[in-house]
């Protein structure tokens, strides 16, 4: 009975995600409050109440979520092909390197970009100099002349942690590209550019797509970023559910949002997925 | 095509490649004609599959040109050269069906007929009923027409193979042969075929070019190389050889030559000897000797010490007096057997032989022939 094998997973799943999304949702459907307990009313209008009050919120984190994942995207892709195909003997040293970042906790990183970022340092100051500083300002991406404390900060947060988790998927698909298709590309008189496009990129699509999901998911419900570096305006969803649970304390709140955010990001997930149509190349 | 003929031939100027440690290819001349199919031949490491790939602009000349025509393409990335290449491992797109992996060349240049293009080739390769599928769908015989196919759709200049038939069957192979030479001579195109295989390069190409350590040791046609070899090496890779020992007597007539073999004068044609060399292998193909005196004035006495039946044929093995083993093949046409231990003349005529510089290695190349086919 192979199957058997499946059960200690199963219970699992069953204690650790299934009972507690179930309780999330019952709690999202109660009233009260926390002295003098929760009833079950099965108050759908909570939903209602909870897009009406922050679809902002909702909206940046998704924004913001979106524009990290394409910058890791960017930085990632060109890192990861590099590794893959041309670092020879270098390629285990370069991927330690990718996910040596997670030797430090992912709070203390975030907590390093504070100083980084902060004004008194010479990143600001050069930015001011270089006239980057007022460029984001002009773009609206931040408010004043610092770094810190700014959407620029925030996304940019976002896109350092997130990275590895773009690259990894990246590099695993890259690595399985055999470099004689790209030299048949080319022998077929497409241009590096073409070969890119018509070769390199599709074969690289589960990576892609892996990659982004791992990287817009976590931090589309991400709030350490936009608590440490941003500022009142730019409260992430991922804020708004933490406050609400261990401040406000307004659990049936916090839980339907909580529930918000899983629905859109599902339905995000697998539009995008069908739209990627990678299903065969998987 | 034949207005053209001499407009397109590729012309190989002393085209050199050399690595930090070693010289693959040292300067190399060569022009195959236009619209012949040519094989590089020799083993690996010989520089071949590099000559290749240079003249498909995937590896960078250190010195030399090389020329279509009157077009200098030497310096031209692979994507702007008119030449194709059937890979080794077929290198086919997998994410395409196999109607978009031929016409991925004719698209790239915007061909408007691409989908005319790519359906005819593939009948003429005869895989029509296959277009849609992915290529990992299909058997190695069929992905490796999809390569040629893919390869020839867009007309090169030239069509360069390597070793296109290497992952196929003995017999997938051979029929393979029959069916590149078959479309070769249909399309005119200039076939430049790289292979380790011998016999897949005489029986395909028109004329061959034997390399060996990044030199070309002879060109010629398949029955000339075979015939009158000017090297041990050509000798031992193009099929078997017999060398024995000799020194040129002087004198002789315009036609032959005697050359003194371990006490034994023996004849030569004057045209298969070398010039200015005293000290010669001899050599004679193992089918060109005869048990008997009936293969003509040339005459050796020996001990038959191995009998082995091949149907068509039998091999012997008959040892000399001075220790030798000469290989005897005779064709199972009714003439006389000799038996295992037996005392036999061996013969053979004078235009059957060849010499060769005796300061060269009488097994050179011999241990690289591959037996595969």
């Amino acid at each position: 009975m192979p199957y058997a094998l499946l059960l200690p997973g199963l219970l699992w799943l069953v204690v650790f995600f299934v009972l507690p999304m179930v309780t999330l949702g019952s709690q999202s459907l109660q009233e009260g409050n926390v002295d003098d307990g929760y009833v079950f009313t099965a108050n759908f209008g909570i939903y209602v109440d909870a897009l009406q009050q922050y679809w902002p919120q909702f909206l940046r984190s998704f924004i913001y979520a979106g524009t990290a994942t394409v910058l890791a995207l960017l930085l990632g892709y060109p890192l990861a092909y590099y590794i893959a195909q041309k670092a020879g003997r270098h390629k285990n040293l370069m991927l330690v390197l990718v996910i040596a970042p997670f030797f430090t906790s992912f709070l203390i990183r975030t907590l390093a970009w504070r100083t980084i970022l902060s004004d008194d340092w010479f990143v600001t100051e050069w930015a001011q100099r270089l006239g980057i500083t007022n460029l984001l300002q002009a773009v609206g991406l931040t408010a004043n002349d610092s770094l810190l404390n700014s959407q620029f900060a925030v996304i940019m947060g976002l896109t350092y942690n997130f990275l590895p988790f773009m690259i990894l998927p990246l590099y695993t698909s890259l690595e399985r590209l055999d470099p004689r298709l790209i030299e048949a590309a080319g022998d077929l008189y497409a241009s590096p550019w073409q070969t890119f496009r018509k070769v390199t990129w599709p074969l690289s699509l589960p990576g892609v797509v892996a990659g982004t999901l791992l990287t817009f998911i976590p931090a589309a419900g991400d709030f350490i970023n936009a608590r440490l570096l941003g500022n009142t305006q730019t409260t992430m969803i991922g804020s708004v559910i933490d406050s609400q649970f261990l401040r406000v304390l307004d659990y049936p709140l916090a839980a339907a949002l909580s529930f918000i955010l899983l629905i859109l990001i599902v339905t995000m997930v697998s539009v995008y997925v069908r739209r990627a149509g990678t299903e065969e190349l998987l | 095509m034949s207005e053209r003929q001499g407009k397109g031939d590729l012309s190989l100027v002393a085209l050199t490649k050399s690595f930090a440690t070693f010289t693959a290819v040292h300067p190399l001349d060569l022009t195959i004609p236009q619209g012949s199919f040519f094989a590089l031949l020799g083993p690996s490491g010989c520089g071949k599959t590099t000559t290749l790939r240079m003249i498909a602009g995937l590896e960078e000349p250190t010195g030399g040109r090389i020329r279509i025509g009157d077009s200098d393409i030497t310096d031209t990335k692979a994507y702007q050269r008119n030449v194709n290449t059937v890979f080794q491992s077929y290198a086919l797109f997998p994410h395409m069906s196999v109607l978009d992996n031929v016409m991925f060349g004719l698209r790239r240049r915007g061909d408007k007929q691409a989908k005319a293009k790519a359906n005819e080739i593939l009948e003429l390769v005869q895989l029509g009923q296959v277009a849609s599928r992915k290529p990992t769908q299909l058997s190695g015989g069929m992905q490796q027409r999809v390569a040629l196919a893919r390869a020839l759709v867009n007309r090169p200049d030239v069509l360069l193979l390597d070793e296109p038939l290497g992952a196929l069957d003995l017999k997938l192979r051979r029929q393979m042969q029959m069916e590149l030479k078959r479309i070769q001579q249909e399309v005119g195109l200039t076939f430049i075929h790289v292979t380790h295989d011998q016999e897949e390069a005489m029986t395909m190409a028109d004329s061959i070019a034997v390399m060996n350590a990044g030199r070309i040791e002879q060109l010629g046609d398949p029955a000339t190389l075979y015939e009158q070899p000017r090297s041990t090496f050509v000798a031992n890779f193009l099929g078997q050889s017999n060398l024995v020992r000799a020194r040129v007597n002087p004198g002789g007539t315009d036609a032959v030559v005697t050359v003194r073999a371990h006490d034994t004068d023996l004849e030569v044609s004057r045209e298969h000897l070398p010039d200015g060399v005293q000290d010669v292998w001899l050599g004679v193909r193992p089918e060109k000797l005869r048990l008997g005196e009936s293969g003509g004035p040339n005459h050796l006495r020996g001990v038959v010490r191995d009998v082995s039946f091949s149907g068509v044929a039998t091999q012997y093995s008959v040892a000399m007096p001075w220790g030798q083993e000469l290989i005897v093949v005779q064709q199972n046409d009714g003439s006389a057997r000799a038996r295992l231990g037996e005392t036999v003349t061996v013969s053979w005529a004078a235009e059957h032989g060849f010499a060769l510089d005796a300061s060269q290695a009488a097994d050179a190349g011999a241990d690289l022939v591959d037996d595969r086919g």
